[in-house]
């Protein structure tokens, strides 16, 4: 009743039409989805400052508050900047970098790696918000660390995780540990000093407490916040020369 | 290699395929009644599992993922295809659990007879289809820990209806109230064992 | 008129897809943490069923035999990736939560099981109003059960807190083991059970 020819004719036509249904599907979806991440990363680096944001008003909050972005290679130098809403500096918004690829970059020496710095201006002060990646126990570990304008206080974190631990290593997204980093120092001299310790001194400006049970993540905390910022150490540098010499 | 170890003994007790993810459930609950077609079920799916995950992982890499046709030209740099995972992951299911069905048939008819059967049953297994969603959304860096992670779900999930179905042997001879019996009880076995599982959350390598 | 609202009602109880022919259980159980997922992940099994029941039923009569499960495949492929598209443009946040298992639709037994049990037979309007009926009887076990562990679980329902703080202050806790997966499995069995006990004919022997 159906010879050969008719099913191959009609598994080519099947598919063909599926896929181009699909692909206009996805075509015509595909800003809706990029909004619904970049606000996302809007919210997580509002809420590393401090600021709540929900998913309606977060994109204007980011507007209003993060008025600066750039985009730094491992000497310090500015390789790219977006400010007030326009591209001022290279081709690249610093906001579409993915923390993970460009330290990859950096570990294979490759000098087009552009680390991300986002300045957000609240209240008259500068903070400046850099991000974090790394590993925990059984997959990444990341999120973002603001730090005042001395360039070494903490003002506040947000921490995300793929498959850590739920109870034990999951409880880095928890206010409970994210509060810890609050006021803590970060640099001693040009080292990055503050690290995630068992049984740690509270008053200790270097010290957060780990999370007890979950060492191996807590150490990835510890190690991602040394490796990362350690990179950063450069450029921060030269915003402190810059302000000083005028 | 130690990161490859730790995804395989996490794959087979923490994220087991069936008590974390209930993956696979629907086979597993029919054919969980003896111990050895369950061996024989849980064989197959393992077997399965080594094979198609990584021919997944390698799709999605070199074909699917943005950016993936780089190697064919650079101007395909922004080409991406991911939308159309799920279409190719089950195709590719499909056609490899017919191909190793042939293949079996051809060359051990003993292996043939004994798991034969069940091949046709798991291309619609989720656990199958499951495992090569969640390789593509955990991310995994390379082959090694690809196959480490597909040899220990199938592990996991054969460990799971070998063991179920032994204890539903045993609790033929024991008085289950009438509504209870069968299906009900078999998922609150399959909890309880779940809950015993769990004891492996904290285990540290 | 009658036999339509008997395709409708029949899912719900006597014939329910999960209690009774066990299918699609896979999915329903990772996603009832919370009632919002559950409601999500119900409205999508709902839409996929009808909506391919109808595709299929159409080309019933042109599909040829010999490719039947591929074809029917691939259009549920087509719908689940469309479904899939949607929610991650417009509710970002509870297609997050269900990751997978969305993509997991494709194996869910109750889809193909019904394209292969009704829609190849019948006609398009009867096929939708199946669908929907075995996408509410997939809905209403999903519902009660995100309910049922959100409340206990997290003490809210649908995101915002129920349980009064009162109640925490004499002494009231949640019970955090109503969120882990094992608790699932067990809150289906006891569904069973008391769906078995009022409607005695269903007992296995």
């Amino acid at each position: 009743m159906f010879s050969n020819k008719y099913i191959f004719v009609y598994s080519t036509i099947l598919v063909v039409v599926a896929a181009s249904i699909l692909s206009i599907a996805a075509v015509v979806l595909k800003p809706f989805q990029q909004k619904n991440q970049e606000v996302e990363k809007m919210q997580q680096l509002l809420s590393s400052v401090g600021i709540a944001s929900e998913t309606n008003n977060a994109e204007e909050l980011y507007n209003k508050y993060f008025t600066e972005e750039y985009g730094v290679n491992s000497e310090g130098e500015i390789v790219s900047s977006y400010i007030d809403q326009k591209q001022t500096k290279g081709s690249e918004r610093p906001f579409k970098a993915d923390m993970k690829k460009e330290l990859q970059k950096v570990k294979n020496n490759d000098r087009s790696a552009s680390l991300p710095v986002f300045v957000c201006n609240k209240d008259g002060k500068k903070n400046y918000v850099v991000p974090v990646s790394g590993a925990g126990l059984w997959g990444g570990i990341w999120g973002y660390m603001a730090v005042d304008d001395d360039l070494s206080t903490v003002v506040g974190v947000n921490f995300g995780h793929k498959s850590e631990t739920p109870g034990l290593g999951a409880e880095i997204t928890t206010e409970k540990f994210q509060n810890q980093f609050k006021g803590k120092q970060v640099f001693e001299g040009s080292q990055v000093k503050l690290q995630v310790k068992k049984r740690a001194d509270k008053q200790d400006k270097y010290q957060v407490d780990a999370i007890s049970g979950a060492t191996i993540t807590s150490t990835g905390v510890s190690n991602m916040i040394k490796d990362c910022l350690g990179l950063y150490i450069k450029y921060f540098e030269t915003i402190k020369t810059d302000s000083n010499g005028k | 290699m130690q990161e490859i170890i730790n995804i395989f003994v996490k794959s087979i007790f923490i994220d087991n395929m069936v008590f974390a993810f209930f993956l696979g459930m629907c086979s597993y609950l029919a054919v969980s009644k003896t111990v050895k077609t369950s061996m024989g079920l849980g064989l197959a799916v393992a077997f399965v599992l080594i094979i198609t995950v990584p021919v997944n992982y390698l799709i999605n890499k070199y074909i699917l993922a943005e950016g993936a046709l780089v190697w064919l030209s650079d101007s395909f740099k922004d080409v991406d295809l991911s939308f159309l995972s799920y279409i190719f992951f089950i195709a590719v299911v499909a056609a490899i659990v017919q191909l190793v069905e042939m293949f079996i048939e051809k060359v051990s008819p003993s292996l043939y007879s004994q798991l034969g059967i069940f091949l046709p049953l798991i291309a619609v297994n989720c656990a199958i289809l499951g495992a090569s969603l969640f390789m593509q959304e955990r991310d995994y860096a390379n082959v090694g820990e690809v196959v480490s992670f597909a040899a220990g779900s199938g592990i996991g999930w054969l460990l799971a209806i070998v063991s179920l179905a032994a204890i539903r042997e045993k609790i033929r001879y024991s008085h289950v109230p009438a509504p209870l019996k069968g299906l009900g009880i078999t998922f609150i076995i399959t909890g309880l064992m779940a809950i015993a599982f769990m004891s492996f959350l904290g285990i540290k390598l | 008129m009658a036999n339509n609202l008997k395709l409708i009602k029949n899912p719900l109880s006597k014939e329910n897809p999960i209690t009774v022919q066990v299918l699609g259980i896979c999915s329903a159980l990772a996603v009832t943490a919370q009632l919002k997922p559950a409601v999500v992940m119900a409205l999508s099994v709902t839409v996929v069923v009808a909506l391919s029941n109808v595709v299929v039923s159409l080309l019933r009569n042109t599909i040829p035999p010999r490719i039947r499960i591929i074809v029917q495949l691939v259009i549920v492929s087509m719908m689940v990736i469309l479904v899939d598209q949607v929610l991650k443009a417009f509710v970002y946040e509870v297609s997050k939560q269900l990751s997978v298992f969305v993509g997991l639709i494709i194996t869910n037994c109750i889809v193909m099981g019904r394209l292969e049990a009704f829609a190849m037979s019948h006609k398009p309007g009867v096929s939708f109003l199946d669908g929907i009926g075995n996408g509410l009887g997939y809905a209403f076990i999903l519902i009660t059960m995100g309910f049922i562990r959100e409340l206990f679980g997290s003490g809210t329902l649908w995101g915002c807190q129920i349980i009064p703080q009162a109640l925490y202050n004499i002494g009231y806790e949640n019970n955090g083991l109503m969120i882990m997966p094992p608790m699932a499995l067990i809150i289906v069995g006891i569904i069973i059970w008391v769906h078995r006990s009022r409607n005695k004919d269903l007992c296995e022997k």
